[in-house]
Formats: C-alpha cells, sequence, structure tokens
C-alpha cells in the first residue's frame, strides 16, 4: 500500500518517491524544492481539512492537503 | 544604454542588493499594461551609465501567475542579468539560474546571504562553481552592502556561458542535483533556540495563541504610536496654525470664499472636525486625525513584512479562508485593506483564480475598513463607550463571513489550495523598514489630500445650489424608515464615495444617538468602496466582475442595515 505525504503525522519523515499530477503541478512542487529523493518531515497538519506544512532542505513549506495526497512517499533513505 | 536585469526567486534579498547598486534614486513604475510594480533605477556600472531593473521574483521562466509573466517579458530586454541566489538555499534557487545561463546572456550570479549560509553551517566552493556555471559568481550580503563592489567588477567579465547548453527539464533538475552535490557542504546543525519559536508559531494550538497575541501586540502599538504622534506632535502643530486661520476669517469675511476655506465657525471658534474648509477641516482630517495612524499602521505592517511573519499567519488561518472559497493568503488583502483598500485590492492578484479574486476583493470591500476610517471611526464613537467600536467590528467581521460562505458557493470556478514558501524569522533592517514606511505614508499623503479637497469642495457646492437637501427629501423614506437615521446622511453615504474619513466626519454634527451612529458607519463601510478602489477594482476584476461585486455590496448593504435597525432600534 502507497503512502501519501497527507498519511504522515506530525514529526515523521519520508522519502519522494514520485507525484501523482499533472507535468504543472510537478514542476511547482520541485521549484519549490520538493523533489523525487528529498526527505520531507512533516512539521504540522493542521485539524479541520487545514494544510499540512513541511521541511524539506531546512525550509518550510505549506501546502493543501489535496496536494500533499499527491505527493508519493516511501520510508526515509 | 545598457540594461541590468536583477532576477532570482522571491524572498532572497533582490531589493537589499538593488538598493546598494542604485542607491536612493529609485522609481518604482507599473509594467505596462498590468500593475505590477517594477523598481528601475540608474547607476554607473562599467564606465558607462546603466538602468537596473529589479524584475518581480520567480521560481522559473514557465510563469505561473502575471508576476512571473513580466519578468519573462524583462528577460527579453537584458543586456547583462544579475542572478541573486539564495545561499541558504542553492539546490532550489539552481533551476532558475539554469534556465537563464540556457538563453546565452551575460550572467553574473550574487551569492547572497551569505552570511546566514555560514550560521546555518552551509559552505558553498564559490570556484568549483563559477566552473561548472561557467559564470562569475560573488558572495554577498545584500543588506549590509558587502560584496557588492566585487559583483559590479565582475559583471565586466559576464559573458554567456559555455558550459551551459540548452537541455531538457529532466535534465536541467538532474544538473541542480549534480551541481549542488559538487559544491555544497552541510554541518550538522543543533537546534536553536529560533528554530522552537519558528516551529511553534506554525503548528495548529500554539501557533493560533501566537497569532492572538501578535494582533494584539499590533492593535495596542499602532494606536500608541498613533496616538503618541497625534498629541505630541501634530495636535500642537494645528494649535500654532489656528491664529492664521482665524486672522484669514476676519479678513475674507463672511460670504461663499470664506465658506469653502475656512467653512462654518461655532460661537466665534474653530472646530476642525465639523467645520467643513479646505483649509480647516480639509488639513486637520488628513494630517492631525489619520497620518499618525497611517504612519503607526505602515510601521507595524513592514515589520511583520520584514520579519517573515506573514506567510506564518496565513498558513494558520488557511482553513478558516478556505471556506470563504480563498485560502490563507487571503489575509494579505485583508491586512492590507486594513491600511488602504487601494493596496489591499492589488494584493488579491497572489490569488491564482477570479472565482477567489473576486471574493477576496469584495469581502474586502464590503467589511474592511481602512486606516483613515478606523481613526474617524474611534474618534466619532470612542466618547460613547467601547461597546459601540465592538458593535461595528462584530457586525463586520460576522458580514465577511457570512457574504464570503454564500459567495463561494454560488460563484462557479476552482478554489486552489495554498503553496508557499515559510521564510526563515529574519530581524527587520531598520532602514529598510523606514524607508518602506516613509515610501507608503508619502502615497497615502499624495493620493489622500486631492479626493478630499475635491469631497470637501462637492459638499460645499452641493449644499449652496440646494442639490443635498434634495437628495436627503429623496432618500428619506430609505434613510429614515429602512435604516432608522436621520435623511441628511444621505449626504455623508454620497462623500463616502470620495473619502469614508470625510463622510464619517460628516456624520457628527447630525445628533445621532450611538447607536444611529452604529448603523450609518456600518453602511459606510458595507455599501461601496471608495473612488480610488473602484478604480482598482475596475482594472482587476473588469466591467463585469464590478458590476457583480457592486450587486452584493448594495445587497448586503440594505440587508445589514435592515438587520441592524431592527436589532438596535427595534421597529
Amino acid at each position: 500500500m502507497e503512502r501519501t505525504l497527507l498519511d504522515l503525522d506530525p514529526g515523521m519523515c519520508g522519502t519522494v518517491t514520485r507525484f501523482a499530477g499533472t507535468p504543472g503541478f510537478v514542476r511547482k512542487l520541485r521549484t519549490i524544492g520538493i523533489r523525487e529523493g528529498k526527505t520531507l518531515t512533516v512539521v504540522a497538519r493542521h485539524p479541520l481539512g487545514g494544510p499540512v506544512v513541511v521541511e524539506v532542505n531546512g525550509r518550510e513549506v505549506t501546502l493543501g492537503r489535496r496536494m500533499a495526497q499527491r505527493v508519493i512517499v516511501g520510508e526515509p533513505a | 544604454m545598457k540594461t541590468v536585469i536583477l532576477m532570482g526567486n522571491p524572498n532572497v534579498g533582490k531589493s537589499g542588493v538593488f538598493s546598494r547598486l542604485t542607491g536612493t534614486r529609485v522609481i518604482i513604475s507599473n509594467y505596462p499594461g498590468t500593475t505590477i510594480d517594477v523598481s528601475r533605477g540608474m547607476t554607473r556600472l562599467l564606465d558607462t551609465s546603466v538602468e537596473v531593473i529589479d524584475a518581480p521574483g520567480t521560481y522559473s521562466l514557465t510563469p505561473t501567475n502575471p508576476a512571473e509573466e513580466v519578468t519573462t517579458k524583462i528577460l527579453e530586454t537584458a543586456d547583462y542579468v544579475i542572478n541573486v541566489v539564495d545561499s541558504t538555499n542553492l539546490e532550489r534557487n539552481l533551476y532558475l539560474t539554469l534556465e537563464i545561463l540556457e538563453r546565452g546572456i551575460p550572467v553574473a550570479i550574487a551569492l547572497n546571504l551569505w552570511d546566514e549560509a555560514g550560521h546555518q553551517g552551509i559552505t558553498i566552493d564559490v570556484p568549483e562553481l563559477e566552473r561548472l556555471l561557467g559564470v562569475p559568481v560573488v558572495p554577498t550580503v545584500g543588506l549590509a552592502g558587502q560584496g557588492i563592489r566585487e559583483l559590479v567588477e565582475r559583471l565586466g567579465d559576464a559573458r554567456p556561458s559555455e558550459t551551459i547548453q540548452p537541455m531538457s527539464e529532466e535534465e536541467r533538475w538532474a544538473m541542480v542535483g549534480r551541481i549542488t552535490g559538487e559544491v555544497q557542504t552541510i554541518a550538522h546543525r543543533h537546534r536553536t533556540f529560533r528554530d522552537r519559536i519558528a516551529e511553534a508559531s506554525i503548528k495548529p494550538v500554539s501557533g493560533l495563541l501566537i497569532a492572538l497575541a501578535v494582533m494584539a501586540v499590533t492593535f495596542l502599538a499602532v494606536v500608541a504610536i498613533g496616538e503618541g504622534l497625534a498629541e505630541y506632535i501634530l495636535e500642537p502643530i494645528f494649535d500654532l496654525y489656528t491664529p492664521f486661520v482665524m486672522q484669514l476669517s476676519d479678513a475674507l469675511g463672511p460670504g461663499i470664499l470664506r465658506d469653502i476655506l475656512i467653512g462654518h465657525l461655532i460661537d466665534g471658534e474653530i472646530d476642525y472636525e465639523q467645520a467643513m474648509g479646505l483649509l480647516t477641516t480639509g488639513l486637520f482630517v488628513p494630517f492631525a486625525m489619520i497620518l499618525p495612524y497611517i504612519v503607526a499602521f505602515y510601521l507595524a505592517l513592514s515589520v511583520l513584512e520584514d520579519t517573515g511573519y506573514l506567510p506564518r499567519l496565513a498558513t494558520l488561518v488557511d482553513t478558516f479562508f478556505h471556506r470563504l472559497g480563498m485560502h490563507g493568503h487571503g489575509i494579505i488583502s485583508v491586512f492590507l485593506g486594513l491600511g488602504c483598500n487601494v493596496p489591499g485590492a492589488f494584493a488579491t492578484r497572489v490569488l491564482e483564480t477570479k472565482k477567489q479574486r473576486f471574493i477576496a476583493a469584495t469581502l474586502m470591500s464590503i467589511s474592511v475598513p481602512c486606516m483613515a476610517q478606523i481613526a474617524m471611526i474611534f474618534g466619532v464613537l470612542g466618547p460613547f463607550g467601547m461597546r459601540y467600536i465592538v458593535m461595528v467590528f462584530a457586525t463586520l467581521l460576522v458580514v465577511y463571513i457570512v457574504v464570503g460562505l454564500i459567495l463561494s458557493r454560488v460563484i462557479p470556478g476552482e478554489c486552489p489550495e495554498i503553496f508557499l514558501e515559510i521564510p526563515p524569522y529574519r530581524m527587520p533592517n531598520l532602514r529598510v523598514t523606514l524607508s518602506k514606511t516613509w515610501m507608503r505614508v508619502r502615497g497615502f499623503v499624495g493620493e489622500a489630500i486631492p479626493y478630499l479637497f475635491l469631497g470637501i469642495l462637492l459638499v460645499n457646492l452641493l449644499y449652496t445650489v440646494g442639490f443635498l437637501e434634495w437628495l436627503s427629501t429623496a432618500f428619506a423614506p430609505l434613510m429614515e424608515v429602512w435604516l432608522g437615521i436621520p435623511a441628511e446622511a444621505t449626504a455623508a453615504l454620497l462623500v463616502g464615495f470620495l473619502r469614508k474619513d470625510l463622510a464619517v466626519g460628516m456624520l457628527v454634527p447630525l445628533g445621532m444617538t450611538p447607536v444611529q451612529l452604529v448603523i450609518a458607519v456600518t453602511m459606510l463601510s458595507v455599501y461601496f468602496p471608495c473612488v480610488a478602489t473602484f478604480v482598482v477594482l475596475l482594472r482587476e476584476l473588469g466591467a463585469r466582475g464590478l458590476a457583480a461585486a457592486v450587486g452584493v455590496m448594495v445587497t448586503t448593504a440594505l440587508l445589514v442595515g435592515g438587520a441592524l435597525r431592527a436589532v438596535l432600534i427595534g421597529f
């Protein structure tokens, strides 16, 4: 069973394996630093359908839940 | 003349480098055909005078919003590019660098925020990076001016890169990874106190508490600074000014000229708030009553912006704003709107879709009073007690939420989710903060004063020809029966289209009860934005969008006004 970024609880890490989305969506994530092979740490997941905050390369990025659902992650390398 | 373009990702300190290069003579202009601000300045580089353009920040040359489109267009006019790169985040910045180099333009790279990278234990092998990219690379600290001289000297060596050739997107990503791996080393670092604060301020519970504290401190600071400026600096200046006005008044004698310039004296004394003359109310309202709070507000806003707190706030409030059809970025237009609705309307541009921009702009016009209006509301309702002021703002908040919930359901279109980078906390730089505040305050003075004068002139003329009386009679049923306020308030609502602050002041001589004032003041905020905001809305939403927005405004105003009357006065 594949896990998405949204399945990770705050404090957990995962390595991006692939994206499930349009090329435009993929470019958007990559240019902000979320790329295949990167390890993401979930900093916060806001309640009531709120956004997810992840740390990548020492930087924090906020993204909506539906976006987080399209980031497929594996065990951290 | 040669053109040098500064390019880079958002939040890399590009403006700092720009102001170091060009000094103070900077022109901020709108890019032709758009309303995106672009700073231009002249300087002497390479023994000739050149124009330096600060292009809007972008992550790539494949634009995803209007600001990035402007950047891509500006690049086509470049003789040289200075690519400003964030040394603390080399990997992410390199994608844009490669794209620029592939264009075959002479480039020099500024590795900016070099000091911050050092603190974070990041080291970059500059000569190796230079070799791999085939263009000059210079470490800089833009705010302190460090490395700028060398950057200018090395710009002379800038040539089109020979090592970087056009490549596919996948190849580019691979190369970004390869270069970063070769030149960058990151030392392991312990978590600092600052990291803990940063984390606490973005988590749901602790973040919300911190946000409330930040808002409370901001509000109290604005009030304290504003009151201090008014009481100790500006009002004493007007005390010195009064004798001159009185002399002028005597010299003019009764007549229309005195009515327009000085206005009406009450018991031979000048009441600056009520006289309605160009040289009395026309100067006092903007300078003594509003300017202090504008200065205070923009100072606070600049500090919030420069510390990097606003993206965190946007994250925290995203859940709420998403329900209203926007996302967390919507808070920025509310915040700017509290200063002045005009920049607030511009700020809706950061939202991606038409639907989101329409909702944000309409809600701001309806429910967010500008600082000038807020200052007057406090001035007019304050003497009757805090609870009346609370009534006004509570009503506006409820209206914002209810109208937002309705609009997000009935308007067709997409509501994309929030997606933004959280910059690290930075200490605001005094010079930058003050110059930013100064620019905004100057903007307010330049825009507000002409409209205020026009408003006062118009009121005096319309009053003289009897139009205001006619208008009051025509609107009497609506005002008296539906809203429960005197028919004379019609004139204030008319003037509110020009200046809301002046309109609030015009309500004072009508001798209304506090509850009637609450209704009238709330109406002034809800029914229509002022003409300056109107023009911006037309540009941002188009004629059809604006017509729809006006429909929402008028409907809301009538319903809210009637409801307030029913609740506060009864039938």
